[in-house]
Formats: C-alpha cells, sequence, structure tokens
C-alpha cells in the first residue's frame, strides 16, 4: 500500500465501482462507509462474477424447503425431518496459518447452519494439497487436520467426511473446504431477517477484535504472491468452547420462541450481518458502534464493522422480549447487546462516539455489482495430443502397488482417527467408507425404522483441468454413486467452487463450463443445488488450481439401519456395473506413474450413472463401491483390504489389462452378492470372494496382507518420520 | 443420558454453577471439552462449584463415574490419583481399544468378570496416564494407544466408589454403534446405586 494508490483501491475495488458508489450517495464515501462497500462488494461477499452463472443451476424440488441464498439449504429427508447442510471454503486463511484458518472454515460454516435454528450434528471436510514430498505441503496438510480436529472436536461435532487429495496444482495453494449439517428438533425455519421496524438488532457471543479485518477482501479476493505470510493479521483465531455456547444459547433462544431472526457472522462481520439482515427485511438500520462489545477499546469505526472476529451472532428480537434474551445469554457466559435497531425507509446509519459514520442504503450493500466477465476456452489441444496408451507402463503389479501408496488414494485412516467422528452417537457408518451414515433426527434414537442420511463430498480436479464440464458433472455423478453405495437414494447437493482468478478469461470459461456439468448431472439425477460457495483466486505463483468443483451430497436411506454393509462376505460374487472403456486421460495412474495430467478426460454418460446409482440405492446385493480414482484395480484392492479378503478375478470383457485395470471409465462401480442373487445385478459377474490374495487372472496374484500394509502405512510414513 | 437410561438409570443434567446434585444417589462426569481445555485438561473444570457437590458425593461413599473428560476432572480435583498427559503420538486419537478389567470390586465394574475384555473407543489428546504409588487399576489397555503408564486406561479411589476412565463406554453401548461392551460399566453404576440404597 503507497501513498499514490487511492484508498479504494487499496481496499480492492476498482475506480467504476467507486463511481458507482459515490452516484448512489450522491457523495463521496466515509472512511467507514468505503470500508463496508469494499467488504460487501468483494468477490467473496458479493459473488459479482459468479452469480450470473449461478442462476444457470437448478433449485428447486418437492423435498426443498429453503433453498439457496441464506445460510444453508434445508430438505425434508423424511416426513417432518429436516436437514440443512452447506459447505464452503477457507481456502486462502488456511494458506496462511492452516491451524487457525481450518479451525475457523468449521466454526463458519457451523454458523451458517445454526444461524436457521438447526443444530449441526456432522462436519466433512473436502481437502486439496500439493504432494506430500514437499516440507511446506506437509505442514500446511499436518496443520489443517490439527485445526479441522482441534476445532471439531472441542464442539463436540463428529467429523465424518471428506476427502484429501494431493496434487502438484494445489502446491502453494490448497483447498480447504468445510460442509455442515444440520437437523432441526422444531418445524421452524428462522431467517436472516427481522419481523419488521422496531426489531433489535443484538449481537451475541464473542467480543469484537483486530483479529481477521478485511479476511474477505483482503485474503479471498486476490491472488497469492510472494510474501503471503505478511498476511497472517487477516486470519481471524477460533474460540471452539465460545462456539459451543453459541450453538446452545442460540437454540434455547429459539425454543423459547424469543427470535424473529438471526444471521451469522462471517465475511463482512457487522456490515454484512446488519445490512444483510435489513436488506432481506425490506427495512433499514441505526446502528450503534459504541455499544459493540470490544477487545481493544481504542477500534476505530470502520475496523468494528469490518472485523471477522469469530463466534459471534446477531439475533433479531422484539423490544418486549429483550431481557430475556439477555437473561438466557447470561446464563451460557455471553454477551448480549443490542447494538442496532431497525427501521422503516431501507438506509444504514451507524454511529460512533455520537457522530454518524456512516448512512447508505442497506440495499446497496446487500446488492454488490455484477459482472458478465469475459470468457475464452483455454486452448487445451496440446493436453488432449496425448494418448496415454502409447506410454511404457511398468507391470500392472507395480502400478497397483505405487497407486495404492499415493496418499490421494491411500487410506486416511491418519486424518480420520484424529477427528472425533463417533460423538453425538449418530454416525452408523464411520469415514472409511464410500460415504457416511447418519441416523437422525436425535429424538428418534434408536427407533425402529429411524430414517438416515448418507453424506459424501467429491470434487474430480484433474478430469476438470481437462475438460471442467465433464469435471463439474463427474463431481455430481461420483458423489451420488458414493451415497448410493451405502443404500442412499442423492437429494440435494451443496457445491464449493474453487477456480482461479475471474479476471482471466480463460479462467471464466472454465468455470461456466463447469457450473453447466454440475447443472446437466443435476437435471439428469433430478435433485436441486440448495446452497454453495465460490472461492476464486486460488492462484498462487506456480499458477492456478484444477478447476476444482466439489460437491457435497445429502442422501437419504429411508431406514438407517438397512443401509449397504460396509464390507463383501467370503464366497460373495462380483459384479461389475457399467462399461469399461480405453480410457487412461486424467486418471490417477497417469499422475503417479507419468506425473502427467494429460490425455481426454473419460466420457460421460448420464442416462447411465442415472441407471447406476438407481440400482445401487435399490439396495438390492451386498456390498457396493464405486470406480474412480484408480480404476477397477483400486475398487478391488480396497474391497479386500477392507473385508480382509482375498478375490479371484477375471478382466472384463475384451479388457486389456492396463486401462481395464487402470482406466477411469465413469458409471462404474462393482456390487458383491450370494451366486444366486447375480442375475438381479444388472452387471457382468468378473469374480468371487474367496482366499487371501488379490488374483486377476494371468495378470498378477497379490496377498492382501502386501496390499493393506502400503495402503495403510502410505500417509503416516510421509507425515510421522 | 441415553445409555444410563437405557440401563434404567432415571438420569438428568446437573448445571456446572450449581452446587447440588438434587439428591442423586450417583454422578457421571461425561467427556467434552469443559471450557475448551484451552489450559491443562479439567484444570479450570475442578472448580466449578457443582465440583463440591460431586466432592461431598464420593466422600459420603457414593458412586461417581468420570468418563475421558470427566476422568481428566477428577484426576484434577484428586478424587482419583494421577494425571492424564498428552498422547506419546502427540495427536489427538479416536480410534477403537480393547481393555480388561482388572478389578471387579468397584461400582464401575461389579456386573463385570475378572479379567474380562471390552471393546469401547477411545477419544481424546490426553489420555496418557502418570501416576506416583500404585493406584487401584481398574481398567488396562490390551494394545496401549496412548503411551499410558503400564496400561492403565481407568482407575479409582482407595474406596473404589471413585472411577476414572478414558475410553468412553456410552459409546460402546449399540452394537449398531460396533459394540455394547460399555453397557457393562453403565449398568455396574446402576446396580451400584441399587445395592447401596438397598442398605441404606
Amino acid at each position: 500500500m503507497t501513498d499514490t494508490v487511492p484508498l479504494y483501491a487499496a481496499l480492492g475495488l476498482t475506480s467504476d465501482e467507486f463511481a458507482r458508489i459515490t452516484t448512489t450517495l450522491g457523495r463521496e464515501p466515509s472512511h467507514t462507509e468505503l470500508a463496508m462497500f469494499s467488504v460487501m462488494w468483494s468477490e467473496h461477499c458479493s459473488y459479482k462474477s459468479s452469480r450470473t452463472h449461478l442462476k444457470g443451476l437448478p433449485t428447486e424440488a418437492p423435498w426443498v424447503v429453503l433453498g439457496p441464498g441464506e445460510g444453508a439449504g434445508v430438505i425434508e429427508v423424511a416426513p417432518g425431518v429436516m436437514v440443512a447442510f452447506k459447505m464452503e471454503s477457507h481456502n486462502h486463511p488456511s494458506a496462511v496459518e492452516p491451524f487457525q484458518g481450518a479451525a475457523t472454515g468449521v466454526g463458519g460454516i457451523v454458523r451458517d447452519i445454526l444461524s436457521l435454528g438447526a443444530r449441526p450434528i456432522a462436519v466433512l471436510d473436502p481437502l486439496r494439497f500439493g504432494p506430500l514430498t514437499d516440507d511446506r505441503n506437509r505442514f500446511l496438510f499436518d496443520g489443517v487436520v490439527r485445526g479441522i480436529a482441534s476445532y471439531g472436536n472441542s464442539l463436540g461435532l463428529p467429523t465424518v467426511g471428506g476427502e484429501a487429495v494431493f496434487d502438484a496444482a494445489y502446491s502453494g495453494n490448497p483447498l480447504v473446504n468445510a460442509m455442515c449439517v444440520g437437523v432441526f428438533e422444531d418445524p421452524e425455519v428462522l431467517h436472516g431477517r427481522p419481523r419488521g421496524p422496531g426489531d433489535l438488532a443484538v449481537l451475541v457471543g464473542s467480543k469484537t477484535g483486530r483479529d481477521g479485518i478485511g479476511g474477505a477482501s483482503i485474503l479471498a479476493s486476490q491472488e497469492f504472491e510472494e510474501g503471503a505470510e505478511n498476511k497472517r493479521p487477516s486470519v481471524q483465531v477460533g474460540d471452539p468452547f465460545t462456539e459451543k455456547l453459541l450453538i446452545e444459547a442460540c437454540l434455547e433462544l429459539k425454543r423459547a420462541g424469543l427470535l424473529t431472526g438471526m444471521q451469522d457472522l462471517g465475511a463482512a462481520g457487522i456490515t454484512c450481518a446488519l445490512s444483510e439482515t435489513a436488506a432481506s427485511g425490506g427495512v433499514g438500520v441505526d446502528g450503534d458502534l459504541d455499544a459493540v462489545a470490544l477487545r481493544e477499546a481504542d477500534m476505530e469505526p470502520w475496523e468494528i464493522c469490518m472485523s471477522e472476529s469469530q463466534e459471534r451472532m446477531l439475533a433479531c428480537v422484539a423490544p418486549d422480549r429483550i431481557d430475556r434474551v439477555i437473561e438466557t445469554c447470561a446464563k451460557w457466559g455471553l454477551d448480549a447487546r443490542v447494538v442496532a435497531r431497525y427501521t422503516a425507509g431501507g438506509r444504514l446509519v451507524l454511529t460512533a462516539h455520537g457522530d454518524e459514520v456512516s448512512d447508505v442504503p442497506a440495499q446497496a450493500l446487500a446488492d454488490g455489482p455484477l459482472y458478465e466477465r469475459p470468457m475464452i476456452p483455454a486452448d487445451r489441444t496440446k493436453l488432449y495430443a496425448l494418448d496415454p496408451v502409447d506410454l511404457r507402463w511398468p507391470s500392472p503389479e507395480e502400478i497397483l502397488m505405487r497407486l495404492l501408496a499415493s496418499p490421494s488414494i491411500a487410506s486416511k485412516e491418519w486424518v480420520w482417527r484424529q477427528y472425533d467422528h463417533m460423538v453425538r452417537l449418530n454416525t452408523l457408518v464411520v469415514p472409511g467408507a464410500d460415504a457416511a451414515v447418519l441416523r437422525v433426527p436425535e429424538s428418534r434414537r434408536g427407533e425402529p425404522g429411524q430414517p438416515g442420511i448418507a453424506l459424501a463430498t467429491d470434487g474430480p480436479g484433474r478430469i476438470g483441468s481437462l475438460d471442467p464440464y465433464v469435471g463439474g458433472a463427474l463431481a455430481v455423478c461420483e458423489s451420488a454413486r458414493n451415497v448410493a453405495c451405502l443404500g442412499a437414494r442423492p437429494l440435494a447437493i451443496t457445491d464449493c467452487l474453487n477456480f482461479g482468478s475471474p479476471e482471466k478469461p480463460e479462467v471464466m470459461a472454465d468455470f461456466a463450463a463447469c457450473i453447466r456439468g454440475i447443472r446437466d448431472a443435476c437435471v439428469a439425477f433430478g435433485i436441486p443445488v440448495t446452497g454453495g460457495n465460490v472461492s476464486f483466486y486460488n492462484e498462487s505463483p506456480t499458477g492456478a488450481i484444477h478447476p476444482t468443483a466439489i460437491v457435497g451430497m445429502l442422501g437419504v436411506i429411508n431406514d438407517a439401519y438397512a443401509h449397504r454393509p460396509v464390507v463383501a462376505r467370503d464366497g460373495d460374487v462380483i459384479v461389475l456395473l457399467g462399461e469399461t472403456r480405453p480410457e487412461l486421460g486424467g486418471s490417477e495412474a497417469l499422475a503417479v506413474i507419468h506425473d502427467t495430467v494429460a490425455g481426454r478426460a473419460p466420457s460421460l454418460d448420464l442416462e447411465r450413472e442415472v441407471e447406476v446409482v438407481a440400482f445401487l440405492a435399490s439396495g438390492v446385493g451386498g456390498f457396493a463401491h464405486d470406480l474412480s480414482d484408480g480404476g477397477l484395480a483400486v475398487a478391488l484392492a480396497e474391497m479386500c483390504i477392507a473385508s480382509g479378503l482375498g478375490a479371484e478375478v477375471e478382466l472384463p470383457p475384451g479388457a486389456d489389462p492396463l486401462w481395464g485395470l487402470f482406466g477411469e471409465s465413469t458409471a462404474r462401480a462393482i456390487v458383491t452378492c450370494r451366486p444366486d442373487e447375480a442375475q438381479r445385478v444388472p452387471g457382468v459377474v468378473i469374480g468371487r470372494l474367496r482366499g487371501s490374495s488379490l488374483n486377476v487372472r494371468g495378470v498378477f496374484d497379490i496377498p492382501v496382507d502386501d496390499l493393506a500394509r502400503v495402503y495403510r502405512e502410505a500417509i503416516p510414513s510421509l507425515m510421522e518420520r | 443420558m441415553h445409555a444410563l437410561r437405557a440401563e434404567g438409570a432415571d438420569a438428568d443434567y446437573a448445571w456446572h454453577g450449581d452446587d447440588d446434585l438434587g439428591g442423586a444417589d450417583a454422578v457421571v462426569l461425561p467427556g467434552g471439552f469443559a471450557h475448551g481445555d484451552y489450559l491443562r485438561t479439567g484444570a479450570i473444570a475442578r472448580f466449578s462449584p457443582v465440583m463440591d457437590a460431586v466432592r461431598a458425593l464420593a466422600d459420603t461413599a457414593k458412586p461417581v463415574l468420570g468418563i475421558c473428560n470427566g476422568f481428566q476432572i477428577l484426576a484434577e480435583a484428586h478424587l482419583v490419583p494421577g494425571a492424564l498427559i498428552k498422547n506419546s503420538g502427540l495427536r489427538f486419537l479416536c480410534v477403537w481399544t480393547e481393555i480388561t478389567v482388572e478389578d471387579t470390586d468397584t461400582i464401575a465394574t461389579r456386573a463385570c468378570a475378572p479379567g474380562q475384555r471390552l471393546r469401547i473407543p477411545i477419544n481424546h489428546y490426553e489420555g496418557n496416564y502418570r501416576v506416583n504409588g500404585e493406584p487401584r487399576v481398574v481398567f488396562r489397555y490390551v494394545d496401549n494407544p496412548n503411551g499410558a503408564l503400564h496400561s492403565i486406561a481407568g482407575v479409582s479411589n482407595e474406596a473404589g466408589n471413585v472411577v476414572g476412565l478414558m475410553p468412553h463406554p456410552e459409546r460402546a453401548s449399540e452394537d449398531l454403534l460396533g459394540s455394547s461392551d460399555g453397557r457393562v460399566i453403565l449398568s455396574s453404576l446402576v446396580e451400584s446405586c441399587r445395592v447401596l440404597s438397598a442398605r441404606a
């Protein structure tokens, strides 16, 4: 920041945006106003580059209670059982300070769920890092996992799933996405708005400090340059104990009928919460910054407005209930201060020390600019020119062993054993399977036929880098297959779209293609997108990340206890669903063996995907596992390792050992069943579970113990040395 | 709460700020992260007003069971001997363990068989038990997960009415959660209350 740069530019606003603010106000903005506009109009808060594309996503279905636009989406998963869920990114803070970045990422998404009045019951964390052979990447991975563990465990929320994928494209810019799921304990969904003028805005929870000032605009809306560690003061610090108190206090306020609305404080802090609740309620708001409880007495008005201090909620309260609200919060040891009153007229007026520091239309803050960024499809001719089959490949046995030792494929137990994945006692299927299964709601725990939800996340970044349309569609298809492998029917998704700079036409073209892919897949499955998040500017000096759309899938199982088994049985036959083609482009095998991400993305067949998922969700047969990274060979190896059983298998009809075992053709899964059930499974019987080794006839015969050792030791051996 | 009620207990929550337990026959200090455990685990919670009532109950030979964070608090309050330090691997661990019952003459093991093996999960960062002298060992790990001295998973006071253990019996209270071996510990507690009130 130098003297020659105008303040608006230093805050990340363009000259056009500044002009628009001046026109809206009919004058130049004050410093506080400028700060408020800069955070609310940042890419992170305003979705100014993405809104126009997100409009194309399907958002409706009979089971949608609340679609996009508020804290989270809400789905009725069974009669009277409402589930809230949403995914968000915390990539940039985590790249700067992995422990606190990841911890506060969990805290933020938990408050999104809480803001609707739902009780948070589970967290999932899809993660992307550069290769673990690099010290910095190991540091980031270790810190992020510790941060998630520290916050989630302390909060008493189980972390039940997610992913950890390692690829050079994420070196310098890891992805830390966090998804939270909540269940309503009563039928009321709270909205982020007051009932009308006269309602009070009450700030509940932690005091406001200088931590995280401008996190949204400074961190999440710019690329990383050298010296990113100087931005560490922009990262917030988490206090999970206060968050736990906040959850219990807010749910008690809601139960007692003391709230007219609620909104979480995250990016852009008080500015965002006051302007969005006022705009959403069609009212204005008069705020007194002197009423805000501060950690440091000498904070400037603009600092108070921009602070992203964690563990705060804004409650909208009718004046006659304020005493009871303060009393309830005091019981939980929390500050509750009236900081503003909603007014007729639509102005957001703030005073500090008796002076007016802001007077702007609330709607103008909430409605950021909207951009139609230029788009030019990237030229991928060179990438497509490679046919992986032409390369020299080691033996299939060596390929398989190296794949199992690849951290992206290898067991993630090292990660999830650090997460309390059991607390609250709803987790029927723990991490390690295709999806987690939880029984809901807690009031019906143990009841026969209690409904269940299945949760999974997926986001094939390598495929997205070759064909963002296919990458977006496959994120939906693979997560649908994941929940269906536990016998669940996909109901809805949340998504976190992680991309490079929207100011680059190639990135914008990828973004738009990816959204079309998500849209087409959702339409094919008949499921809506009920919320999500866009994270742009995921670039480091070495370049942009893979276009990475990560999908969080919510599936339902009518009877939670009747989910598909998580291990296969001895003597069962193995049936392969779907068509296996010579498709090694963008495969894990190509990445691990040849250190290359190239070739054609595998072909997409949405009709076939829907058929496979419908069959898997029917529950016919036994154990099921989807085929994705590492293809058939890895799926079989994982099946053997999980069950501790060997298998005798034939290659799929007509397949070459290389692409037959390691190709990543889509819309495939394996299902095991009793031999007499096989005709009910629409696929080809390729083998049987027996013995103690994985024997692919004529190709290799590897003891399951050897597979398991490599698979289980890969990540610990890199992280505990 | 759910698991205790399943064993027939008339269970309810006690508030940390109250200094009486409403005439309870027994108290369970459950797992969790009291006050965030930002300081040493249990170091602040031991000063909660309710701990006076817990101590009074313990002094009258009534059953007191501390699970995980509850064990850590009992140790900080010196109601059981020893201390819990960070796991030897310096990481949080959420894993299944097997433990053996070493002493069946306590409020938490009266329904157990001597040497009985139980499959119960642990979920903690600070479960590495340390002690000077010879405590009454109630449970030991079969395969020590956290570096605990002599593989100690749970101990009691001299009288056997205050027991602390790191594994979570309530998480092993249904086969659908992976094991119901923890029920025998909770049912021992409930049975202990019955025996005591019959004597009274």
